[in-house]
């Protein structure tokens, strides 16, 4: 393959991405555990609550800066890689990239500076307010990027426009309660705190390795497996219903996930294990469980899920509509001056909705009317995403998600029912398994971005159209930039991590002998009255 | 829904041309005094306990005071989405040492105190530095080509081409008169961090903090009048062929755009609009006498309003145009042709009438309850000061 500004272009924003994803989850998560551990400590009144709270408030900082920092990148790349997307479907994606500024961002940054330096400033009711409001801004922050990438997916709520030459919002509503875009925010969003809890997890049972902190570490795993064991529930029921939504509305991602190559008759069966060739169209060494599939795709005993082969030639049909509609986009433009008629945009509505096929052929043919068969035949074969990288991203992520569900459940039975005994094999299992949560959710971008391909905005706009007009060069440099100082950052990051971890919690002794002298004045108080 | 169209197309064009235009100049006057902090940092504290002092001054807002930028960026995609395709990817690699600076400063911040060592702090105190003054410059570089006009066209398909290549791009932009806005902009938010370091220090650090605000604000204040005469004697401004009409379809190509005459001329269509330059001067001049006196408020509160008049000024002589090109003038941007559809700017309005004024209430919130003056004892105190 030929190393162009797209490809170059599309690596620069994977890489900017997943990068800014490391910390993502981290924040989420931790911003809702922290403020869970500040209402206990408001709540009960424990010094160790306080302790517990500063702890991983510190350790959140650290990550949060980084978050911060990587998320300035996110919000301007748009226009400086992908200007024609920026200009194409601009009217719809722009307005939840400015709610979530205005609704989110603020909110987010100007309490968390507050909870930071406000310990002394605040009573300690305004300041678990505060730590609760940075906690629902980082939430809400993710809830409009998921309704921005949500209709990159699936676009709902838009027409194209021939004057403006891009497409248009038409329903807001659609747009914000787009079924996609719902279920993958509590799914993302509870990723984040499954990540939040088992990063808590590992780290406290480390110290109950180490035999140190137990008061804190005993204490946060209690928070953490509760937490955790609920956010993973929510990420799995989610994921299901993400993957239903997905055979509904993107069903050649879905018959990429499976490897699926031909229709099967319903109710189709799920590919445990298997080594998919795009090539052959084949998947070798597959293992099959029956009807598996047809129940999560479609929930049903008798529908259908449509193979590879059967949308490649559906696509096919789509191309030569999309060229239609091309035509009559390029009539209404030479009657632009002159006032449109009717009739004619009435037309181009009805083959409206295939237009973005006809521009897959713009990479091969400068006017899509002109496209020869062996072109259209191209154009739909590349409506196929590269099959093996999806298929095992996804058969990672979820191999985890029952992995973290199982050490989750575990650790509640034990916090909950076995008196806070842990063995010492599972504390070295939940140290191992720190990193699960962060590969599993970078594999579940992998899936739904790069299944999403060769289209930036699903069956409306194509990735090799999207970019911007710019040099290799130009890209090459920005790309060798942005990895250089990635790169140095996460040393930076992950060092300090480390060293705060190893140093452990600030212990304030005479907070503490404080409070146990008031606890022990009250007990004997009570005492006092009974008698 | 029929409830948009009550509200004007044209008006929601100029209501969103205002607020972009108060979101960067919120910014400017925010985040300004943050980067004039950062940049005055190696000059008005010595030891590292002054250089805490100074870095906690801001510590607290200077993450809020930063989202301005990031939502004039979203505002601008929703609002017009054109001129966010074409700015970011005409200005690719200046928007990629902007975003470079911007990216070292919230680390710097939270990392520069955790750990003792002199060369780790050093190095962070120079992430500050450049963190400031590189957005800074760059900030101004751009809006004086602005006013100059750049070298881009729009295709049928309205794809964005901006000419020139790696180099083109990045060194066509370092033109004179964008420089000495460079200039001004740099000039302005070291007036502004001088300000607010006059504010929130005293003894030693306030008195270079004064020191060194008082020539830049002289230095911003000639800088901008110099762009003044240059603008009236030197640099050509732009106009429509015919007006085109303020609810039409978003095509920039279907009006004509001609390079001439002066920018200047708007005085005398709409000579309201001399206040804003007004202001500009007047509140640079105070801001230079206020810092030179002994009142601790009033130097930031006249170097915001200078700076107010003076970045208002610019876009107030250019409406409706807000993206000239000068290779080809019909593809020029402007409000009435350049924003999104009549359905997202309502939507936006909406959100933004519920959001901005909640924004004001608790950020002004936020600043009350830091009042004070940070002071080397305090920082010690990690419950009140966090770096």
């Amino acid at each position: 393959m030929e190393i162009g500004v797209v490809e170059l272009s599309r690596l620069q924003f994977a890489t900017t991405a997943l990068f800014h994803f490391l910390f993502v989850p981290l924040t989420l998560g931790l911003s809702v555990i922290c403020a869970i551990m500040e209402t206990v400590y408001v709540m009960t009144d424990r010094p160790i609550w306080r302790q517990m709270t500063k702890f991983w408030g510190a350790l959140f900082g650290i990550n949060f800066a980084i978050g911060v920092a990587t998320g300035i990148t996110m919000e301007f790349q748009f226009g400086m890689n992908w200007a024609y997307y920026s200009h194409y479907v601009g009217d719809i994606f722009g307005a939840p990239l400015a709610m979530e500024g205005l609704m989110a961002f603020f909110m987010e940054a100007t309490f968390v500076g507050l909870w930071f330096f406000g310990w002394d400033r605040l009573s300690k009711r305004a300041h678990l307010m505060v730590g609760w409001l940075v906690a629902i801004a980082t939430n809400f922050s993710a809830l409009w990027i998921l309704i921005a990438n949500g209709w990159m997916q699936f676009p709902v709520g838009a027409q194209f426009n021939p004057i403006t030459m891009r497409m248009e919002l038409t329903s807001f509503f659609d747009v914000a309660l787009n079924p996609v875009a719902q279920a993958k925010f509590v799914h993302t969003v509870s990723a984040g705190y499954v990540c939040g809890s088992v990063f808590v997890l590992g780290v406290s049972s480390w110290y109950l390795l180490k035999g140190r902190h137990i008061q804190l570490a005993r204490r946060s795993i209690a928070v953490a497996s509760a937490f955790g064991l609920a956010g993973v529930m929510s990420v799995i029921v989610l994921g299901d219903e993400s993957g239903y939504d997905a055979s509904e509305n993107q069903k050649m991602k879905m018959a990429a996930i499976e490897a699926m190559w031909e229709t099967e008759p319903a109710p189709a069966s799920f590919t445990l294990f298997g080594f998919p060739d795009q090539t052959t169209h084949e998947t070798k060494w597959a293992i099959h469980i029956p009807y598996v599939m047809g129940l999560i795709g479609t929930r049903s005993l008798t529908q259908e899920i449509a193979g590879i082969d059967q949308l490649v030639t559906r696509a096919h049909d789509r191309v030569r509509n999309g060229i239609v509609a091309y035509d009559l986009m390029m009539q209404i433009q030479a009657q632009r001056d002159s006032g449109v008629d009717p009739a004619l945009i009435a037309r181009f509505r009805r083959h409206e909705h295939d237009l973005g096929y006809a521009l897959l052929l713009k990479t091969r043919v400068e006017d899509p009317r002109q496209a020869t068969e062996e072109q259209i035949s191209q154009a739909a074969a590349d409506t196929v995403p590269h099959v093996w990288p999806i298929f095992w991203a996804f058969r990672i992520m979820v191999g985890l998600g029952f992995g973290m569900l199982c050490m989750m459940g575990y650790f509640f039975w034990r916090a909950s029912f076995r008196r806070m005994s842990f063995p010492r094999w599972a504390l070295w299992l939940a140290v191992i398994a720190t990193p699960a949560p962060w590969i599993a959710i970078e594999m579940g971008w992998i899936v739904a971005e790069y299944g999403r391909q060769p289209w930036t905005v699903a069956e409306v706009l194509p990735t090799a159209l999207s970019v911007s007009h710019l040099s290799v060069a130009e890209v090459a440099v920005t790309l060798a930039g942005f990895v250089l100082l990635y790169s140095a950052l996460f040393v930076v990051e992950m060092g300090l991590m480390f060293k705060y971890i190893r140093k452990g919690p600030h212990e304030d002794v005479a907070l503490t002998e404080d409070w146990m002298q008031r606890h022990e004045n009250r007990l004997s108080g009570r005492a006092e009255v009974a008698k | 829904m029929i409830l948009f169209e009550l509200v004007p197309f044209e008006f929601l064009r100029v209501v969103w041309w205002l607020l972009i235009g108060v979101m960067l100049i919120a910014f400017a006057l925010t985040d300004g005094f943050d980067m004039g902090t950062g940049m005055l940092l190696p000059f008005v504290a010595r030891t590292d306990l002054e250089r805490r002092v100074v870095i906690n001054t801001v510590g607290p807002v200077w993450e809020g005071n930063q989202v301005w930028f990031i939502l004039g960026g979203g505002s601008i995609f929703a609002a017009w989405p054109p001129l966010y395709a074409i700015s970011f990817s005409g200005f690719y690699m200046a928007m990629f040492l902007i975003l470079t600076a911007l990216i070292l400063r919230p680390v710097a911040f939270k990392y520069r105190s955790k750990r003792e060592g002199t060369r780790w702090r050093a190095m962070w105190d120079r992430a500050l530095f450049i963190g400031g003054f590189v957005p800074a410059l760059l900030f101004g570089v751009a809006v004086g080509n602005v006013l100059l006009g750049v070298p881009f066209h729009l295709t049928p398909d309205l794809m964005p081409v901006y000419e020139g290549g790696l180099f083109g791009k990045l060194f066509g932009l370092l033109r004179p008169f964008a420089l000495l806005c460079g200039l001004v902009s740099l000039a302005m938010a070291v007036m502004l961090g001088a300000g607010w370091l006059v504010l929130k220090t005293e003894g030693v650090i306030q008195d270079r903090a004064r020191a060194i605000g008082r020539p830049a604000a002289l230095l911003a204040l000639a800088g901008y009048l110099l762009a003044g005469i240059w603008l009236a004697y030197g640099i050509q401004g732009y106009g429509f062929v015919t007006e085109p009409p303020h609810d039409g379809p978003s095509n920039p190509l279907l009006h004509q755009v001609t390079h001439g005459g002066s920018w200047l001329t708007a005085y005398a269509e709409r000579p309201w609009i001399a206040i804003a330059p007004v202001l500009g001067v007047l509140g640079t001049l105070m801001a230079w006498r206020a810092i030179g006196r002994r009142g601790e408020l009033s130097p930031l509160g006249w170097a915001q309003l200078g700076g107010f008049g003076m970045i208002a000024s610019v876009g107030l002589v250019m409406f409706p145009f807000i993206l000239p090109s000068n290779t080809h003038p019909d593809s020029s941007l402007s409000v009435w042709d350049a924003s999104s559809s009549h359905l997202t700017l309502f939507v936006m309005l909406v959100g933004g009438a519920i959001f901005l004024p909640l924004i004001m209430v608790y950020t002004a919130w936020v600043y009350r309850v830091l009042w004070g003056k940070v002071t080397p004892d305090e920082v010690e105190n990690p419950d009140t000061h966090a770096y």
